[in-house]
């Protein structure tokens, strides 16, 4: 169970490779936007930072459908970040 | 029959084909597309809920589309070899136009909007804006 103002961040490909994880999870103690989110989680680490800083190469997904920077995310959302897809 | 799987393992072509070419006697068309791999190996990485998901509701699209009697949707992930077969699109009709044109929408969509990732030797294969273009002419 996700508890409440946990929100579940998943990164992929080279998001995940820098970031060093595939998952993990922060508190939130309001709804933002994923923007402001991204802005957030790119102080976390240096990994973080090196993943998250051009946002221009990243897209996202909220609750697996994929979302603009400005889609508000709430806790217990399921946020995903990663490089634009290449699969086909 | 509308049909997504997301796997490891190959496909069977002919088996998936006689899947819906089987399905009545009013199917008068299956087109069919695979996608293998090209040039080097490859490593794909995806997001399994979010590309079942996707990749249901885009079939369910498809098939408002066109008037479509079943189609199939198969992609795989991991380790794929220099010519092995990573996606599967079927589509079976009563005439070939909508067979051709849902199978061409099919993996336009699937280029863009499904989430998979490959790898290459020397890195992470870059997304094309050509693919997007081609998705594009579709409409929303």
């Amino acid at each position: 169970m996700t508890a409440v103002g946990t929100v579940t961040l998943l990164y992929f490909a080279w998001v995940r490779e820098k970031v060093g994880v595939g998952t993990e999870q922060v508190e939130l103690d309001r709804p933002m936007t994923v923007g402001a989110l991204i802005e957030g989680l790119a102080g976390l680490s240096g990994g973080h930072g090196a993943a998250l800083a051009d946002r221009g190469r990243l897209r996202a997904a909220v609750n697996q459908d994929f979302v603009g920077w400005d889609a508000v995310v709430q806790p217990g959302d399921e946020v995903a970040i990663f490089p634009p897809v290449t699969g086909g | 029959m509308f049909r997504v799987n997301i796997q490891a393992e190959p496909f069977d072509l002919a088996l998936e084909h006689w899947a819906l070419s089987s399905l009545g006697p009013d199917v008068g068309a299956v087109a069919s597309f695979v996608g293998q791999v090209r040039d080097e190996v490859l490593e794909l990485e995806h997001y399994p809920a979010m590309a079942l998901r996707q990749m249901e509701a885009v079939l369910a699209d498809a098939g408002a589309r066109w008037p479509l009697k079943g189609a199939t949707l198969i992609h795989r992930y991991g380790r794929l070899d220099v010519g092995a077969p990573i996606v599967l699109v079927l589509t079976a009709s009563s005439h070939r136009q909508a067979a051709f044109e849902a199978a061409e929408f099919l993996m336009d969509w699937l280029k863009t909007r499904a989430p998979f990732w490959k790898k290459a030797s020397d890195g992470w294969v870059e997304a094309k804006a050509s693919d997007d273009a081609a998705a594009a002419r579709w409409g929303n």
